[in-house]
């Protein structure tokens, strides 16, 4: 029961990126197509995964006041994994992405997890909501890269789907358009949480 | 060499400025421009920071990661008699970690060494220091200077130091206007964050038309 509660706050209730305005960065600087934001989604959902696995592993022996370096070693390690396997396996996707891979140690959803949640809770509990965290991270990156490129390009996933004589809006792909559509985002989460 | 240093400087103020066009540095860049004044701390803060970051990570970069004769453990094991080749010392992939242990380890030697020589100048800058280490601009600086660009080291500081103005500048007329906006009636979906959206791309609009400008002869 917990670990469900743990696992579904991230995606809408507690979502990092529309709710907490966390980790912008990555999220309107790779958005430019759809593949793009699921490669980034799980990039960080595999970083967000370990780092609190660990840290809640050796949340008793940190000392309080060294714990964020402690933290960003952790965190830098599963970056520097995740670096290497995507240069090895998906060199094109690792291309795209470029310097945001090495920036998810900086990406304050990750630190902000670990110290909020992962090094005072269970590791049972702490992979429950990096899962979580990592959906909600993902599902919005999947949506506006999803808008950003049929409304840019006219395609999905490289197929297109908006017709041949379908004008590309060039704007949506560069970066006015990420800004104005998270913009929006954010506007319609306001609209629909009732205070 | 002048004339890349300019281009340089252009480049990281308006062209490809870090807020407008990379997207780094943004959650300080949406949470510290409600007001001027802290927005003018925060940005000589980033400014300050960025430069020495970019002297220090390159210096890292050149004398610890990359294989070369130059290479601070190929000579120790040199001087140890271990008759390795300078190629066996490619630490390269580990500039993530190097970098951020580099930039944390800076800044709060500078805060140290700022609260003792100048209390004035620490109490203008002093809590916006910590938050600076997780600025990815710190670290996406570091990146673009030494793995994407190569830059030399004269070029790395400059490049830092331009890419801060180019950020403080975001940032102050970000804040201008937001004090400007903050009396306005709004529905109340647009308060806060969208409008500050909203601000970001018009005024990200505005800074594309730098785009045109071209430095090639």
């Amino acid at each position: 029961m917990d670990f469900f509660r743990e696992l579904t706050k991230g995606i809408i209730k507690e979502n990092p990126v529309l709710v907490i305005a966390l980790g912008m960065c990555p999220t309107l600087a790779v958005t430019t197509s759809a593949s793009n934001g699921i490669g980034m989604g799980i990039a960080f959902t595999f970083v967000l995964f370990g780092s609190n696995f660990i840290i809640s592993i050796i949340k008793n022996w940190v000392p309080p006041r060294i714990r964020i370096p402690i933290y960003i070693v952790v965190i830098a390690t599963f970056v520097t994994i995740v670096k290497l396997v995507m240069a090895a396996y998906t060199p094109a996707l690792s291309e795209r992405l470029g310097i945001f891979v090495p920036l998810i140690v900086v990406n304050c959803i990750v630190l902000g997890r670990a110290e909020a949640f992962a090094s005072k809770a269970k590791p049972v509990n702490a992979i429950a909501d990096a899962i979580g965290m990592g959906i909600g991270f993902t599902l919005v990156l999947l949506i506006l890269g999803s808008i950003r490129e049929i409304l840019g390009q006219g395609t999905l996933f490289g197929n297109n789907i908006m017709g041949r004589t379908y004008n590309p809006a060039l704007f949506m792909i560069l970066p006015p358009g990420g800004f104005l559509l998270l913009g929006l985002f954010v506007a319609f989460k306001q609209l629909l949480s009732k205070e | 060499m002048f004339a890349k240093l300019l281009v340089i400087s252009i480049g990281a103020i308006f062209i490809n400025n870090f807020v407008f066009s990379r997207f780094l540095g943004l959650c300080p860049y949406l949470g510290v421009s409600k007001r001027l004044d802290t927005a003018i701390g925060m940005g000589f803060a980033v400014i300050f920071v960025m430069t020495i970051a970019s002297a220090a990570t390159w210096i890292a970069w050149q004398y610890l990661l990359v294989p070369s004769k130059s290479n601070l453990l190929y000579i120790i094991s040199d001087l140890l008699g271990f008759n390795l080749p300078p190629s066996s010392f490619d630490l390269t992939y580990l500039e993530t970690i190097t970098f951020i242990l580099v930039i944390a380890s800076l800044v709060q030697f500078v805060e140290m060494v700022v609260q003792r020589v100048s209390p004035m100048l620490y109490e203008a800058l002093g809590i916006y220091l910590p938050l600076i280490t997780t600025n990815c601009a710190v670290l996406g600086v570091s990146e673009l200077n030494t793995v994407v660009y190569h830059y030399n080291f004269i070029e790395s500081v400059v490049f830092g130091f331009t890419s801060g103005i180019g950020f403080t500048l975001a940032l102050i007329l970000m804040a201008g206007i937001r004090e400007k906006l903050e009396l306005l009636p709004l529905p109340r979906a647009m308060r806060g964050l969208p409008l500050a959206f909203l601000m970001a791309s018009l005024m990200s609009l505005a800074f594309m038309g730098f785009a045109g400008l071209s430095f090639t002869k």
